[in-house]
């Protein structure tokens, strides 16, 4: 049997993903990747979803439909500390009531687990080893340092190119080689070639511009297509967006770590509040502290651990005078709604701002 | 001495552990205050006080907490994370004692964490508990004892009082909800009171005994990690050839509940099963006529049954 393999988007990501499951699976297989995310997807994710399920269930069910419809029989999604853990059981049900024939895995996401891949695809690749998986998991997690490298340069900085396009451009380019890099070196050179041809790009930046940072929940936060392109809009308006959630910092850092972000969170929370609700708080604390100008806080609808995070974020807020714009998104969100409450944000950051000069 | 007061919010956990709760701190001296059955205007004080999303049971729970303020020392806020083996609650559980501080700082709480997966076992969180209090160990360690006691001693008289339902010739229902949604007096009561009227039998699915539960909800769902959803697809399992059928009963919108009945509804199919969500803006009036064509729905199924033998 050949074994074609898919796992839903987010972001970027499918790059290094592609890349490591295609060298797991050998001769034995090919990855397919779920076509890009449109309105179908998600209303076909929609359609099959419990009602009030969380939107990245119904995001991920579409891609994973998508990737079925083109012939795809091994479906991969992550495992979480919140409803994200117990998607995978419901959507291998729902998939399977539609008929659709495949199986089914679910990796847990931490850094640390080259075994479990290697058990998996070893199953499916007999010349598979373990040694090989470790060197292609070295190679794939420098490749995501380098994305979000890059990808924070340019967050930081689009809002004010002089000429519009070239940041885009470039990004594409640093796509498409980053692919290819085959050890960490090269990967390592890569990145820094196209940071610096980032930085030759003409700015025009103020001295001091509008600094916005997004907290909230990760799949929102790292799936443009489900938070409306926020972190593009933001720019349009010439604002220098920070977002500490990526990839790289979820699975790998060292910074992603439960004391660590209770003693940010400053006794805001004493505890844990579930997934990435601490850190949520935690990161408020920070660019609070640090004096950005708003925070932007976005979750998927009825997500619990972010709903549990909204009152901290709210005292952290009126403790620094920070002000804080909350999104939720869920299937029916209005682009038009983001947009305007957006433009509404911003203008009362600038004039904030203003006054404050005076 | 005046008595200290504790306060106690009668929602989510209450109505798993208020036995032992009581039994704990009247045996060490305190006087426990308990918020009245929820009613419309609690419910309101929690709305207001909640974000909007959060789910109905812990807008109830906010009401209940504001209520009690003014009204005795300490409020008391428990926060249960995980269990023995690894099973974890809902994060709402986790992040409750930390949002009502935020949203009260002015009130004065009183907690215990437990949570296995840290080490924080139920023993040490009672331990720590009473030491703040002002307790001496001895006395914190047996009033320890004696108050699971009292909870095991209340919980099998619940089981043993369902288990004779069991065998009564009556239709049966299992209600699968959290306790804290099914016993709640506004928002659980209507379901009950409805199918009583029905002449219907009710089983509860948190009664049984959990970890027996937990084991046996493997046969419906091998990745279940909630502890409290996990204990009620075990009844699912333990009473399904006692009953005729099952409603759901889940509060929006709630987490684990939106996923765990999906399942369980793709799972079951030769049970007939209905789904009762509740909000803050549920009518009773509309809950009694779909529990009265459900009823009706599963006797004609019965006697359809009944011919067919």
């Amino acid at each position: 049997m050949q074994y074609r393999i898919s796992f839903p988007h987010m972001g970027k990501y499918y790059i290094p993903i592609k890349k490591a499951m295609e060298a797991f699976v050998g001769n034995y297989g090919e990855v397919i990747l779920p076509p890009p995310i449109t309105k179908r997807t998600i209303e076909l994710g929609a359609l099959h979803s419990p009602d009030f399920v969380c939107v990245p269930f119904k995001y991920t069910l579409g891609n994973f439909i998508e990737a079925l419809e083109n012939g795809a029989n091994v479906l991969f999604q992550i495992a979480g500390d919140c409803r994200l853990g117990f998607y995978s059981e419901v959507q291998e049900q729902i998939l399977q009531d539609l008929d659709f024939d495949f199986t089914f895995h679910m990796m847990e996401l931490n850094g640390k687990n080259a075994k479990g891949l290697y058990e998996v695809f070893k199953a499916m690749n007999p010349e598979l080893t373990l040694p090989k998986v470790v060197s292609t998991l070295a190679v794939v997690v420098r490749i995501v340092y380098a994305m979000d490298g890059i990808e924070k340069y340019i967050r930081q900085n689009i809002g004010f190119e002089v000429e519009k396009g070239g940041f885009e451009r470039i990004e594409k380019q640093f796509l498409a080689e980053i692919a290819t890099a085959e050890t960490m070196p090269q990967a390592g050179r890569i990145f820094k070639k196209y940071l610096k041809k980032l930085k030759t790009v003409a700015l025009n930046k103020p001295a001091k511009p509008l600094r916005v940072g997004v907290v909230g929940e990760l799949y929102v936060l790292m799936e443009p297509f489900s938070n409306y392109f926020i972190e593009k809009e933001l720019a349009k308006f010439g604002i220098e967006v920070e977002r500490f959630i990526t990839a790289s910092y979820l699975i790998f850092s060292t910074q992603h770590n439960v004391k660590k972000i209770l003693k940010q969170a400053d006794g805001y929370v004493s505890y844990e509040i579930g997934a990435d609700g601490t850190d949520s708080v935690a990161k408020s604390v920070v660019m609070a502290k640090k004096g950005y100008d708003g925070i932007i806080h976005l979750k998927p609808f009825g997500c619990t651990p972010e709903v549990n995070s909204i009152p901290m974020v709210n005292k952290i807020s009126e403790d620094f005078e920070i002000p804080v714009l909350y999104f939720s998104f869920d299937a029916q969100t209005s682009e038009t709604g983001v947009k305007t409450r957006l433009e509404a944000f911003y203008d009362m950051l600038e004039m904030k701002k203003r006054g404050r000069a005076l | 001495m005046k008595k200290v007061k504790i306060g106690i919010p009668k929602a989510l956990l209450y109505y798993k552990y208020q036995v032992m709760w009581r039994s704990f701190f009247e045996e060490l001296g305190l006087e426990v205050v308990v918020s009245p059955n929820t009613n419309k205007a609690i419910l309101d004080l929690g709305t207001n006080s909640s974000i909007d999303e959060s789910c109905t049971s812990a807008k109830i729970y906010m009401g209940h907490v504001e209520w009690l303020i003014g009204k005795c020392d300490y409020i008391f806020v428990p926060r249960i994370v995980s269990y023995e083996g690894g099973d974890i609650t809902c994060t709402k559980f986790h992040g409750i004692y930390d949002i009502v501080r935020a949203t009260f700082p002015a009130a004065k709480f009183l907690h215990y964490n437990v949570d296995y997966a840290e080490g924080h076992t139920q023993e040490k969180a009672y331990s720590k508990l009473g030491k703040e209090l002002g307790a001496k160990p001895a006395a914190v360690k047996l009033a320890y004892e004696n108050a699971l006691n009292a909870l095991k001693n209340y919980e099998k008289g619940l089981e043993s009082r369902q288990e004779a339902l069991v065998c009564a010739e009556s239709l049966k229902v299992l209600v699968v909800a959290h306790p804290y949604n099914i016993y709640d007096k506004l928002i659980g009561e209507p379901i009950v009171k409805a199918l009583e009227e029905l002449n219907v039998g009710v089983l509860y699915a948190d009664i049984p005994d959990t970890i027996d539960m937990c084991k046996q909800s493997k046969t419906l769902s091998d990745s279940m990690y909630w502890r409290y959803n996990k204990e009620l697809v075990g009844a699912i399992g333990h009473y399904k050839d006692d009953i005729d059928g099952i409603i759901f009963m889940a509060t929006f919108p709630c987490g684990p509940d939106s996923l765990a009945i999906e399942l369980l509804m793709r799972k079951l199919k030769e049970i007939p099963m209905t789904t009762l969500i509740v909000d803050s803006n549920f009518g009773e009036a509309g809950i009694q006529t779909r529990i009265e064509s459900f009823i009706d729905i599963i006797e004609a199924k019965k006697k359809e049954a009944a011919h067919a033998v």
